[in-house]
């Protein structure tokens, strides 16, 4: 009874819990990190250094007015902000955030569930995620969001494509679909595929940058072209989800990118003896540290490049990125065939 | 029992979605029924322990195929009445016809399955790996390697054709 429900149970509420917290943080952090990288102080005033921002962001956007356009399409409009977040949110079932550990005189795995088809499933959620924006463009009856729910739709899934091209060479290398599987293969290969696989790490993070929206591939947000985005004609709590939905992708990205590439929960060197001390921080830990540096990495990307223009973005997309996960899936392929 | 209970509320929930998707007025929303319905056909899947069908059926369809229907049903205006056979009388009796051939169709199998032996169950190939999609893959490349190569071959000719029918000079 214990095991099969109350545990993964609070499991979930932990993870959607901890993973809401983070993502308001990540909206300071971002503010932060852009601030200083622009000799600026960035918020300052909620808090010593700003750290309450969060909150008053919070309540700014719940108490504000919902609007609601007399000529959108209600259902739709009331619809797209939820299926916008809720797959950002179900993709956390399949990370895994460490190993089996024991807590409480109880085997407690760090990860809510270890499907057989882990990675799969994040690329489908991921897939279905792209309804959101199309929708909250097409609900608002209005040109500019329609526009850039159209640009957001065409960058999604031409980026999908190369991406999951990538993840194939991985899925090669690794031999199994799970994500623990995956780690537990990095664990027994002695090197994260990070330095088997430079090209997919690099496709991916290209890619991954490009499904959340982030800069230099803000396409569907540029504000100087479209007013605002698929969602100008959002406000209050809904303007929020989006915004929520997009840095819990962010999130996700980071630590998919650490679990396929940068051995997830392991620590630096895991099978060096001489190193056994770092044991000391906890997997999880370490987990969190790699993703942070990811996320770190994304804001830096956005303080420092300008954004694309649509076409280029799109022959990256088509050109580069696709004909180069073919070309690196068929090397992996030959290598793996050549080598065992 | 808890198996049955779940297969009917979602046969049920695939079924209404599917009714909803014919009747909705606004094509848009007609399209997202068909997500809809599209994603209890993949809980229906895990339901048979295919957690792989299942996934792939919310990848290429769910979030493949439907987001190009999307596109296509939000770029082609269709507000403006459709101009050809606008003789309502033809289309009833054309519905009627089709409907009669699937019903047809529904009774001669299942009365094949009612009135014929009962099929003996084919054992698999017995494959030597494990895993939903492990096995999925070696089918593929076993027992089905010939369909296989030909959807694919199918697959290779619409994209070659398409690229022909959109850039008249190459």
């Amino acid at each position: 009874m214990i095991d099969q429900f109350l545990i993964p149970l609070l499991k979930i509420v932990i993870v959607l819990n901890a993973t809401l917290v983070g993502v308001t943080y990540m909206v300071l952090l971002e503010r932060k990190v852009i601030a200083w990288a622009q000799s600026r102080l960035g918020p300052m005033r909620v808090g010593p250094y700003g750290v309450l921002q969060p909150v008053a962001d919070a309540i700014k956007l719940m108490i504000k007015e919902d609007i609601t356009p007399v000529r959108a399409d209600k259902w739709v409009f009331t619809a797209a902000p939820v299926i916008a977040m809720v797959p950002a949110l179900i993709v956390y079932a399949v990370i895994p955030f460490g190993p089996v550990v024991r807590l409480f005189g109880r085997d407690v795995s760090l990860y809510i569930t270890d499907v057989n088809v882990g990675l799969l499933y994040v690329v489908a959620v991921a897939s279905v995620g792209v309804y959101g924006i199309i929708l909250a463009g097409y609900a608002s009856n209005s040109k500019y969001p329609l526009l850039a729910s159209l640009r957001a739709s065409a960058q999604l899934i031409s980026y999908e494509v190369a991406v999951t091209l990538t993840l194939v060479s991985v899925i090669l290398v690794s031999g199994t679909l799970s994500m623990v599987g995956i780690v537990n293969a990095q664990y027994n290969s002695h090197v994260w595929f990070a330095f088997i696989q430079p090209v997919a790490f690099v496709l991916v993070i290209i890619g991954g940058l490009a499904e959340t929206n982030r800069a230099p591939f803000d396409m569907p947000e540029a504000e100087q072209e479209l007013t605002g985005g698929f969602h100008t004609e959002y406000s209050g709590m809904r303007f929020a989800l989006f915004f929520l939905a997009e840095y819990a992708n962010m999130i996700v990205v980071s630590s998919v990118v650490t679990t396929l590439f940068f051995g997830g929960w392991l620590r630096p060197f895991p099978n060096v003896a001489a190193l056994a001390f770092l044991d000391f921080i906890p997997s999880w830990t370490w987990f969190l540290i790699k993703s942070f540096v990811f996320l770190y990495i994304f804001i830096w990307i956005r303080a420092t490049l300008p954004r694309y223009r649509y076409d280029q973005l799109m022959r990256l997309g088509w050109k580069v990125l696709i004909p180069l996960a073919i070309a690196n899936l068929i090397v992996t392929g030959i290598v793996k065939v050549m080598l065992l | 029992m808890g198996q049955a209970i779940a297969f009917y509320t979602l046969a049920a929930f695939i079924l209404g979605f599917a009714v909803l998707v014919v009747t909705a007025k606004d094509t848009v929303h007609s399209v997202l029924f068909l997500v809809l319905d599209f994603l209890f056909v993949a809980a229906l899947y895990v339901l048979l322990s295919a957690p792989f069908l299942a996934v792939i059926q919310v990848l290429v369809y769910a979030g493949g195929i439907v987001v190009l229907y999307l596109f296509v049903v939000m770029l082609v205006n269709l507000k403006r009445p459709p101009e050809a056979h606008q003789d309502s009388h033809r289309r009833t009796k054309l519905g009627f016809a089709l409907a009669a051939g699937v019903l047809i169709e529904l009774v001669a199998i299942a009365s094949y399955d009612y009135l014929g032996p009962a099929a003996t169950v084919v054992p698999a190939a017995v494959s030597p790996v494990s895993g939903n999609t492990e096995q999925v893959g070696w089918m593929l490349y076993t027992s089905y390697l010939i369909p296989f190569e030909i959807a694919s071959m199918l697959l290779l000719v619409a994209m070659i054709g398409a690229i022909v029918l959109a850039k008249r000079e190459l």
